[in-house]
This record gives structure tokens, sequence and C-alpha cells, in this order.
């Protein structure tokens, strides 16, 4: 029920609508719950309303302690 | 697919396991719960328990809203539908959760009720704009990520003065359940929290900072893959082994300390919180769920069709209670895998592909039966 799952907005539509990739799918969902969607933005997706912004250098942050953590090193 | 599969490299998995098993002090139990039934689902499907060191007990919590959807609310759910009247849209999973008599919304639909599976709240506003003679009900289920998008359905709906539909509210909080699940006298013994990461996604980091700093307890808020689930148990080993007590965000690209503040006015505008919720499993947990706001009444479909709450107990042989309070396993409920399964389910936790017994029949049984 809570899953949901990273998506690419490659088009905004008006009602704060929006088409969304997800692996060459497309969908239309609903932008209306997050601040100033633009096309390339990556959301958290569910129940076809984006929910959050996903931040790409976080998340390259992430992957690099990831790296880190099971290469052995102090993160 | 990008920021999906980067988190579930297995090589890393691996390498990560084998540094956990380095930080962990072989002299103590680590014992933390994943509240979420997302990681639930994502411990048995990648078999994270066989990589992590044998004093790493992970321990399932009560967040799969399916699951905690105590029956007397599906009863309410089925009367409505089988009502002539009444067009009851819901999410799902919500579809199959047993109910009294043998009841689900599923077998209400066999008997003639319409009940109409949504995608989203979108879905059910257009049948109510196409069905202008008939009641549409939404049956509102989930924690506060599914909350956001019924608020903005009440508010459209108020919008276009559409007057046949309504909301039957069933959402529920998360820091109000895991406060309770802390302070109860027969409370599982925890050392930890993997925090929820989709519903930290709205409502943000800051609401755990009083279950850690009351409890004593830390909280990783963690996202849903498995290299995620792993770095969360990494930073709980490390919290755990200094003494600290702490909410640390490691799903930190999409969860900030507030949370999206668009969404929680949203839900703040239309809903309002009740005095008191029955979970399944918890029983009444105060201040754990929402009802609609006064100012919406007009589309509260408890108010529209004078809903009374009935509690009703659990079947007697069903063990989800106790699986949702963490203390016990599925495997400990002598109905699973036999006359509970997925096809069949008898208790909640079987319903949702998130709950405790469904995962562990899909993914974990054949690893229990291998090391028996």
């Amino acid at each position: 029920m809570c899953l949901a799952m990273p998506v690419r907005i490659s088009q905004l539509l008006p009602e704060e609508m929006a088409v969304v990739d997800m692996d060459g799918v497309s969908r239309e969902v609903s932008v209306a719950l997050i601040d100033a969607p633009q096309e390339g933005d990556y959301v958290i997706l569910h129940v076809g309303y984006a929910i959050g912004k996903l931040d790409a250098e976080e998340a390259a942050r992430t992957l690099a302690l990831m790296d880190q953590l099971a290469a052995g090193e102090q993160a | 697919m990008k920021y999906v599969d980067e988190f579930r490299r297995g090589d890393i998995a691996r390498g990560m396991a084998a540094q956990i098993s380095r930080l962990v002090d072989p002299a103590r139990e680590y014992r933390l719960m994943e509240f979420c039934g997302g990681h639930t689902h994502a411990i048995a499907r990648y078999g994270l328990t066989g990589l992590l060191p044998d004093n790493i007990r992970l321990i399932h919590g009560p967040g799969c809203p399916v699951c905690v959807l105590p029956i007397g609310r599906v009863d309410s759910a089925i009367e409505l539908a089988l009502r002539p009247d009444v067009i009851l849209c819901s999410y799902g999973d919500t579809l199959r959760v047993p109910a009294s008599n043998k009841m689900s919304l599923y077998q209400a639909r066999a008997k003639g009720a319409d009940v109409r599976m949504v995608y989203s709240t979108n879905d059910a506003l257009q049948i109510a704009r196409d069905n202008p003679h008939k009641q549409v009900v939404f049956f509102a289920i989930g924690f506060e990520t599914t909350t956001p998008p019924t608020a903005l359905a009440l508010i459209q709906a108020r919008q276009e003065k559409l007057a046949n539909f309504s909301v039957f509210c069933n959402h529920v909080l998360t820091p109000p359940a895991m406060r309770h699940l802390l302070a109860a006298g027969d409370a599982v013994q925890l050392d930890g929290f993997i925090g929820p990461s989709h519903v930290s996604t709205v409502i943000g980091s800051a609401p755990y900072a009083a279950v850690a700093e009351e409890f004593a307890k830390p909280v990783v808020i963690a996202g849903f893959e498995p290299l995620d689930v792993l770095q969360a148990v990494a930073m709980l080993v490390e919290q755990i082994n200094q003494g600290r007590t702490e909410v640390e965000t490691q799903f930190s690209r999409a969860v900030t300390h507030e949370g999206n503040q668009k969404a929680r006015e949203r839900v703040a505008q239309t809903m309002t919180l009740r005095d008191s919720f029955e979970w399944r499993g918890l029983g009444q947990v105060p201040h754990s769920a929402l009802a609609i706001h006064p100012d919406f009444a007009e589309f509260d479909a408890e108010l529209r069709f004078a809903l009374p709450y009935r509690h009703v107990p659990d079947h007697k042989a069903c063990e989800c209670g106790a699986i949702l309070r963490g203390q016990k396993q599925p495997q400990d409920c002598k109905v699973f895998g036999i006359v509970c399964t997925p096809d069949n389910p008898l208790g909640s936790c079987m319903v949702s592909s998130e709950g405790a017994c469904a995962a562990h029949y899909h993914y974990g049984r054949f690893v229990q039966g291998a090391t028996a």
C-alpha cells in the first residue's frame, strides 16, 4: 500500500498533471502535491500522485556511502 | 530503472553485510523493528536476514495499512457497498481483507454490490462524475502517503460541488503507533526502529524526534530497496554501539526534516485528528487516525450514511494481532500456509504483499524449511 516508485517527469500537462516515464511506459499522474515540478525531475509516485521530489545529488551521496561501507571503509 | 537498480546490487549488498558483521558486538543482540510492510517485503524478497549476522534480529512491525485495518471498519465498508444506491471505490488490496461472516468486498461484489477498484482518488472522482444518480464512496485507507491524495479529492469534490461523492476515512498515523508499541505494558523489547520512508517523504523526519527522545530508541528512516535497508541496519548498529538515540535519515534522496509542506497543508485543511482509533493488533490507539474535518462534513461518508463503529474480534486461530505487535512471527501461527494462504487469506497479514505473513509465505518459508 505504501509502496511508491521513482519516476521521471517527461512532460507537464495542464491542471497540475504530468506524463511520467517508467522504463519506457508512460502514464498520466498528478503533480498537484509538489512545488514547481519540472520536466526531467524524478519524483516519488504513489497512487497516481507525485508525493515528493527525488534529490539526485543526495542519491549520488547515498550510493557513495554504500560503496564505502561495502568496501569496509569508515563512512 | 534509474534510482531503483543501483540500490539492488548484490555485490554491494554482500560487502555491506560483511561490514555490518564486523561492526556488531558479538556479546549482544540487536532487536530492530522495521515498522513498514515495505521493509518487511524487501527483507523477505532479497533474503536480507540470511546476509546479516545472527545477533541482528529483525522484528516485523504494524506498518501495513491493510493489515492494521480492524474488521469492524471493513464490515462498515461492506455494509455500504451492499446498498443498492452506492458505488464503493477502494484500492485493490482492501477488497480481499476478510471481514465478518466470511465476507470481503470481493465477495460483496459477487453478491451484486457495485465495488470498484481504483488506482487513484482521481478515478473515484471520475466515477462520481459519470454516475450522478449513485452515491460514490471512496473507502480511504493508508498511512501518511495515501492521505494527501484523499485530501486533494475532498478539495476537488467541493470545488466541483460533487454532491454524490463522499469519503469513508480510515487514514492512520505512524508516530502515534510507534509510541503506543513502545509504551505498551507487554511491549516487545526493541533496540531501534527502521523508520518509514515514503511516509516520511510527506511528514518529514521531525515527528520521530519525540519517539527517539521519550523512549530512548534510535530511528533510522530508510528507503525500501535492499541496500537502503542494509545501510539503515549499519546506521542503527553504530548508534546502538555508541549509545546514541537519534533520528537519522538514510533515505535522504527524498526525505527532508520538514517533509512535503504542500501535502501536509492539504491534509490539515481537510482532516482532523480522531481522539482514538482501533488498530488490528494494537487495540484503541489515542490520536492515531484522521477523520474528515467539520468544514468538509458534507463529504464525510460516516455522517452521510450514519455508520456506527462496531468492534469485531479477530478469528481465534489468527495470530495477526501478535505478529503486528512484533510478539510473534508468521511461522508461529498454526494456520499459516495451511488454512491461511495468499489465495485464501484468513488474516489481514496474508492479504497485502507487504503483510508479514504474505512476505514470509512467498519468500521466507523455503529458507526456513532448508535450515530447520
